[in-house]
């Protein structure tokens, strides 16, 4: 290491752009790999609730699947889908699902029977009574796994960086630093992305208040809705 | 407190005939704790309640009560026989429009904990699209018939309340679309024993004003008799004990079974049913230092408080206060004869004057 400080903050600035860029990006890959994970861990929650005895099989390949490292993976893939944003998905796609379905899973299992009996016997139908009942009172853990997941997500998506500068948002500041030996830029891409995966978190944390008011105590004044 | 906005009252007459609901079978095992092999099983039960009596199904634990009020709005669906209601089957009805013209309260209650206690009560108008306000005005109604005031309760959600005003609010859901009958399982086992005898009272004269056709189940005895027009005894193996007023099964229980499940103080339990003013009365001789009591005072009651003083009588007062009477042991005893001018048909027995329509805690 040189005698040179630990911040370079004339490149910071030098780079107020390209970091944005990145940073848009970096949420860009998160934002894919959480959604389509999201969508794919709903379906395979709603199966597995449904069919009760393939849950600890979809339980067991989530596990399986978290366990492959990324690197592997991304070598595995490479030669099939080659250095695209795809082969940056698969992984992180793959790794949400653990984090997803036991949630998503346990969210509605914790809906009471007295609740959906009650429900079932004053005339809701299945439709009804799945969108009014059970899935309002599913969302605070629905929401738990979000939280995971993006925190989880944002961290990993900086891996991708090792398939090219054209990938891996903040964490090509990060792997360009290691390589250059500068320590500005991993200090830029490491803070950030942390920084990104708090703000996400905090996100989810409000979008869980706004969406159960009844989950916390402190409504005491009457109100109708 | 208000009558229903929407109409008077209808009741429904509701009638069993040769029901039978069998488990074991190979498919259609119902959710539920009540769903496992012969438990909960109802063997050709038969009985009709008139539009505006409360029936009450009584019977140890596993006899089928249950599952026989599930049929009702066809949570269980019947093995074989016909549930009539106003003389129409209700399996020939659209299982929604069934239900939600069913009024179901059950001993959890199952309140929507993520919906106010407006909105609980207002949950059925939502589906069927009234308006807002129309909603809204109604959730206040039934909230006053149940004794909450709407503008402390409306906004609250079910976690902030005692568990006797969930059942109130219970109640209050139920009652929201004016149902013609009432489904009500155990409603009111799961809170104390203060707050229940609270509640029953409050619950029968609100009945008394609404006379909806009520199914009530119970596994205690003295609520039945406290809260039934007619009793269905059930036993083991879903059969029907005995079916009729509550007085006819306390003086003259058709089987050993019932006999037990009565209790030998069946004998107190009907004083239970008449009240010191359904009582005839010779003029009291000298009524210094005698025992008072109150027009609505139970048989039972005052039987009690005459052998506690060691009194020879006590004075009936009549709903003024004045002296109506001479009440005597005998005299309490010549009620329990069977034609009794004074004795009620229904078990209903008349509102405890203490009870308030403050909410419990």
């Amino acid at each position: 290491m040189s005698g040179e400080p630990l911040v370079r903050w004339d490149w910071l600035f030098a780079h107020l752009g390209p970091i944005a860029d990145r940073m848009g990006q970096h949420l860009y890959l998160a934002g894919i790999a959480v959604g389509l994970g999201f969508a794919i861990s709903f379906a395979l929650a709603a199966l597995s609730i449904r069919r009760r005895r393939i849950y600890p099989l979809v339980t067991l390949l989530a596990t399986a699947a978290y366990t492959i490292p990324s690197f592997a993976l991304f070598a595995a893939l490479v030669p099939v889908t080659g250095l695209t944003v795809l082969t940056a998905e698969i992984p992180l796609i793959l790794y949400t699902f653990v984090l997803f379905v036991p949630n998503i899973v346990a969210g509605f299992d914790r809906v009471p029977w007295d609740v959906l009996d009650a429900a079932d016997g004053m005339g809701f139908t299945r439709g009804q009574r799945w969108w009014r009942v059970e899935l309002p009172l599913a969302v605070p853990l629905v929401v738990a796994g979000l939280r995971l997941a993006s925190v989880s997500t944002i961290g990993l998506v900086t891996v991708s960086a090792i398939l090219g500068d054209s990938l891996g948002g903040l964490g090509y500041y990060i792997l360009d630093g290691y390589h250059r030996h500068f320590a500005t830029e991993i200090l830029v891409g490491g803070l950030l992305s942390i920084g990104l995966a708090v703000v996400a978190d905090l996100g989810f944390v409000l979008l869980q208040r706004f969406l159960t008011p009844w989950a916390s105590r402190r409504t005491e004044k009457a109100r109708w809705t | 407190m208000t009558a229903p906005a929407a109409g008077r009252a209808r009741a429904a007459s509701l009638e069993f005939r040769g029901v039978t609901k069998r488990y074991g079978d190979a498919a259609g095992a119902p959710a539920g704790p009540s769903g496992i092999g012969a438990r909960g099983a109802v063997n050709d039960l038969s009985f009709e309640v008139p539009a505006g009596a409360i029936c009450v199904l009584v019977g140890p634990s596993g006899c089928g009560k249950t599952t026989s009020l599930k049929m009702v709005n066809r949570l269980i669906e019947p093995t074989a026989g016909e549930i009539l209601l106003d003389g129409a089957n209700v399996m020939g009805e659209d299982v929604t429009a069934l239900r939600r013209r069913i009024g179901y309260v059950i001993q959890q209650v199952g309140l929507f904990p993520h919906l106010t206690v407006g909105r609980n009560v207002a949950v059925i108008p939502a589906l069927v699209g009234w308006d807002e306000a129309r909603q809204r005005a109604r959730a206040d109604e039934l909230l006053s018939l149940v004794g909450l005031d709407p503008a402390h309760y409306r906004g609250r959600y079910p976690a902030q309340l005692s568990g006797g005003e969930r059942q109130r609010v219970g109640v209050a859901r139920a009652l929201a679309a004016d149902p013609p009958l009432m489904l009500m399982d155990e409603p009111f086992a799961a809170v104390d024993p203060i707050v229940r005898e609270r509640l029953q009272d409050e619950f029968l004269r609100l009945q008394r004003e609404l006379a909806k056709t009520i199914l009530f189940v119970t596994h205690d005895i003295d609520e039945a008799i406290k809260m039934g027009d007619l009793i269905a005894v059930m036993e083991e193996g879903g059969r029907l004990a005995q079916f009729g007023p509550p007085d006819q099964i306390l003086a003259h229980p058709a089987s050993d079974f019932v006999a037990r499940f009565v209790g030998a103080d069946r004998g107190l339990k009907r004083l239970s049913l008449v009240t010191i003013g359904d009582l005839k009365l010779e003029p009291p001789p000298d009524p210094l230092g005698m025992p008072a009591f109150r027009p609505e005072t139970k048989l039972r009651d005052a039987l009690s408080v005459l052998l506690v003083a060691a009194a020879r009588g006590g004075i009936a007062l009549d709903e003024a206060g004045r002296p109506r009477g001479f009440v005597t042991v005998d005299a309490i005893a010549s009620a329990l004869a069977d034609d009794y001018p004074g004795r009620r048909q229904a078990g209903a027995a008349g509102g405890d004057a203490r009870t308030t329509t403050g909410a419990d805690s």
